[in-house]
């Protein structure tokens, strides 16, 4: 077998045992939690025997591991459980919400991954002089201010003073494209700012250490300009570290957005889950977090398996 | 005299340093040179380290790396003065006028892309042919530069070809433009020996069918001596004689040119083999992860107080014998007796005495010392670790073993990066000194240095071998070296031991096939040398 495939499949089985591994924490962790289910749905008033009644109902009693394995197969054959609270059926709830959370990511990354690599590759350009230090100072700076005080400060301006876009991104099925889109213009931006530091400066690290090889020398001595020496010889030997750092970041664009989606009261992922978290709610919590370590090993695997592609040595091997 | 192609008048090239705590300072480091090329004609800018050779060639291409810059003086080519040019003019010069070989082929190409895209990229930026007709004129040259299955070679990535066959490759990506003149700076010092002499003369040929001009730059006179009409001899920025190559080989006028061709004259009388102090018996090993044996039964003795002699070329195993010796490697056969005793067979499980009695020197130096230690704390951590020396004696010690590497108790307090490359290497030849051993081993110690200044180290080596009864187990794959110091000598190939015994025997036909192309392939300081020795070949070289 080529190499390249036996370590992509390699990668593969990884991303699984991972995967395997963190459902199995996610459930230990939310089993040892403080706290009753029952308790918690039939309020302070409960009768021991009702309390009773609904913890052999809900299977309460059942040992942790008949309970996690039981919850394991649902999960392989696509049912995630009933939501405690309101008996609905998570799997559906949850798409909708994990559709909205997509919805927003993809927005984000669309504008957030090539802007930071252009940035990236002009600081490069333009090494310690101005533009080079004015895109170091805007994008650290973004980084630095929490996340929730530029979305109150967007919103400020923005949308009350300047009235461009609504301050609230509540999304439903019966608005258009268009308006969908202008609803989360401020959530957008705001995450925007905060991922691009990170992708803008991982782009230039890589690149300026590229740019140290012989093989730059080489190209400048051919007479090429110095975009196309960037272009055509350090970008293609820097893929490997910006695609680490790209995937980390569109990673947290989807777990991590749990801040931006209660400050803009967007109804995606993490508001769900805050939500169900308040009210004790386990199987949400854990459809939630497995859902998260998905996406997250997922798109590490990903940058893995781009990582190995990436390189010549092991795509064409001697 | 019609008009020269390159003529460079009153030359001085500047840099800017960063002395550590201090203010940035601007130095000269090259300080007016002159020099006229015409069309086709080859110069050999010759130096060590630190002559500039390499800067006064980039300057052809108005070119500095780092913080260097021409700071005075006029680079005309083509009859316009190249240092008055704007940056899109000097884009059209280099890769079109002017084009560079560099020393290390390996580094110089892009190893994210083919090498066909890579040869032929600046001929077609340049707009000096389409992209058909460039990759036609590369497969033409790969052919004329000697590289198996030109119409293909092109398609690999510059990984999956030979160093060798890869400098080729550098010079068909110079050719390939057209170029008026080409600086090869050291394109053949990375390589093993017998590749050298096939790409010496790929690159010579190639010099006289295209009639381009050529700048050629290197440390070795032999080698430039082959290609070069004229040379240049430098020093520290500085012109130290100029003329015909000739005249500079046969009858050189100034002291350094005289010490620069007249370099490894060291005559060492072989001395008569002992009951060894070390033997290799049967070793064969390999490394995990590897199907093959990197060592097949290698046998040595190496007699006390005197030198051994480990040569071959890269992949040859001589390191690898080394690592086996020291216990880094575990051999899968074979048993290491030193000094009477069998050594264990890994470095952890023997004991200090074996340790302090077996000593090595490296390469690099540089890399072999802690840079934030002085020179009496490296020197002194052997003294403490083997003998318990503290305080005063310690001190003493460390001022007679700097007294014996003629180096003065003035360095004890100084630290690494204060050294020159001769004094590092000294200092390391102290603290293996400082452990009293028996055995040392140096691995290719100066073959990171300048001639002369390998030659003060070796010369210093013998000496010491005669004051401490050391013997010295040599691993190079310079055979010049290996007649200065030697008295018995092995010849590695593919992991065995070719030819082995007493120097005189080992040197003295008749040959094996591998032993007479590896002593052929050394650069003699002989005009038509190159030509002589093509002819005369019994066997390619090792690298096909």
């Amino acid at each position: 077998m080529h190499p390249v495939l036996s370590l992509i499949a390699q990668r593969l089985v990884l991303g699984v045992l991972l995967l395997f591994a963190a459902s199995v924490l996610i459930f230990a962790g939310t089993t040892i939690l403080p706290g009753d289910v029952a308790q918690q749905i039939l309020g302070q008033a409960a009768t021991p025997e009702s309390l009773a009644n609904l913890r052999a109902e809900l299977g309460l009693n059942d040992p942790p591991v008949t309970r996690y394995f039981g919850w394991l197969g649902g999960v392989l054959q696509g049912d995630l459980g009933t939501a405690l609270t309101n008996q609905r059926d998570i799997a559906e709830s949850l798409g909708q919400r994990l559709s909205n959370t997509l919805f927003l990511a993809f927005w984000a990354a669309l504008i957030s991954v090539p802007l930071a690599i252009l940035l990236g590759l002009t600081a490069v350009r333009y090494k310690d002089r101005w533009p080079d230090k004015l895109i170091s100072a805007v994008t650290l700076a973004s980084i630095s201010i929490p996340e929730f005080l530029i979305g109150y400060v967007l919103m400020f301006f923005v949308a009350v003073q300047l009235g461009w876009a609504p301050s609230v991104a509540m999304i439903n099925d019966s608005m258009n494209f268009g308006q969908k889109l202008n609803a989360i213009a401020l959530p957008v931006a705001v995450l925007t700012l905060v991922v691009l530091a990170h992708m803008m400066r991982m782009t230039r690290a890589a690149i300026l250490n590229v740019m140290q090889s012989a093989y730059i020398e080489t190209a400048e001595l051919k007479g090429l300009s110095t975009f196309a020496v960037i272009r055509k010889h350090a970008f293609p030997n820097a893929i490997a570290p910006i695609v680490n750092v790209v995937m980390i970041n569109l990673a947290y664009l989807v777990v991590g957005v749990v801040v931006i989606e209660v400050v803009f009261v967007y109804p995606g992922m993490g508001q769900y889950l805050v939500d169900h978290v308040s009210k004790r709610d386990v199987p949400v919590v854990q459809a939630c977090g497995l859902i998260f370590a998905a996406v997250y090993i997922g798109l590490n695997m990903i940058a893995d398996i781009v990582s190995i592609l990436a390189n010549p040595r092991l795509r064409h091997p001697k | 005299m019609t008009m020269p192609l390159v003529e460079v008048r009153g030359l001085k090239i500047g840099a800017t340093i960063y002395p550590p705590g201090a203010k940035p300072k601007a130095i000269e480091i090259v300080h007016g040179i002159d020099f006229d090329l015409g069309p086709g004609q080859v110069l050999g800018l010759i130096g060590e380290s630190g002559a500039g050779k390499s800067t006064i060639g980039l300057s052809t291409m108005a070119y500095g790396r780092g913080g260097v810059r021409i700071t005075g003086g006029t680079v005309t080519i083509n009859g316009r003065d190249i240092l008055k040019a704007n940056l899109s003019e000097l884009r059209k010069l280099r890769g079109g006028e002017v084009t560079y070989v560099s020393q290390s082929a390996a580094a110089s190409f892009n190893p994210a892309k083919r090498i066909m895209e890579q040869v032929i990229e600046a001929a077609v930026l340049q707009g000096k042919f389409s992209k058909r007709d460039a990759e036609q004129r590369a497969v033409e040259l790969f052919g004329k530069l000697g590289l198996p299955d030109p119409d293909k070679i092109g398609n690999r990535y510059p990984h999956q070809v030979s160093g060798g066959q890869l400098q080729r490759c550098m010079t068909a990506l110079a050719l390939c433009p057209e170029p008026d003149l080409v600086v090869f700076d050291e394109p053949t010092t990375a390589l093993d020996v017998t590749t050298q002499i096939d790409v010496l003369k790929a690159i010579k040929d190639a010099i006289r069918d295209t009639g381009v001009a050529a700048l050629y730059i290197t440390h070795d006179l032999a080698v430039v001596a082959q290609v070069s009409d004229d040379i240049m001899v430098l020093r520290m920025g500085d012109m130290v004689e100029y003329g015909s190559t000739d005249q500079i080989i046969n009858a050189p006028k100034e002291e350094y040119t005289k010490a620069l061709v007249s370099v490894r004259s060291i005559q060492h009388p072989e001395k008569a083999p002992a009951e060894p102090v070390l033997s290799v018996r049967g070793i064969t090993a390999r490394y995990k992860g590897l199907n093959f044996d990197v060592l097949k039964d290698v046998t040595v003795d190496l007699s006390p107080g005197q030198t051994l002699a480990v040569v071959g070329e890269s992949g040859s195993g001589k390191s690898t014998l080394a690592r086996v010796i020291t216990g880094l490697l575990p051999p899968s056969e074979g048993e290491i007796v030193f000094d009477g005793r069998a050594l264990s067979p890994d470095q952890p499980s023997r004991s200090p005495e074996d340790l302090r009695e077996l000593q090595m020197i490296y390469q690099m130096a540089d890399t072999a010392m802690n840079p934030r230690q002085t020179v009496g704390t490296i020197i002194g951590r052997p003294l403490e670790f083997y003998f318990g020396l503290r305080g005063e004696k310690k001190r003493q010690r460390i001022n007679e073993l700097l007294d014996e590497i003629e180096m003065g108790k003035g360095f004890i307090d100084r630290y690494p990066a204060e050294l020159s490359g001769g004094q590092k290497q000294r200092v390391c030849i102290a603290r293996a000194l400082a452990a009293k051993p028996k055995l040392i081993i140096c691995d290719e110690v100066t073959s990171a240095l300048d001639p002369l200044v390998a030659d003060g180290i070796l010369k210093l080596l013998l000496q010491l071998q005669k004051i401490e009864d050391v013997a010295y187990l040599f691993i190079t794959h310079d055979l010049a070296t290996v007649r200065a110091i030697a008295d018995s000598i092995a010849v590695m190939y593919q992991g065995r031991v070719q030819r082995y015994g007493p120097k005189s025997e080992v040197l003295s036909p008749p040959f094996d096939d591998y032993t007479d192309l590896l002593l052929s392939s050394v650069p003699e300081m002989k005009l038509g040398w190159l030509e002589d020795v093509i002819a005369h070949r019994k066997m390619d070289s090792a690298g096909h």
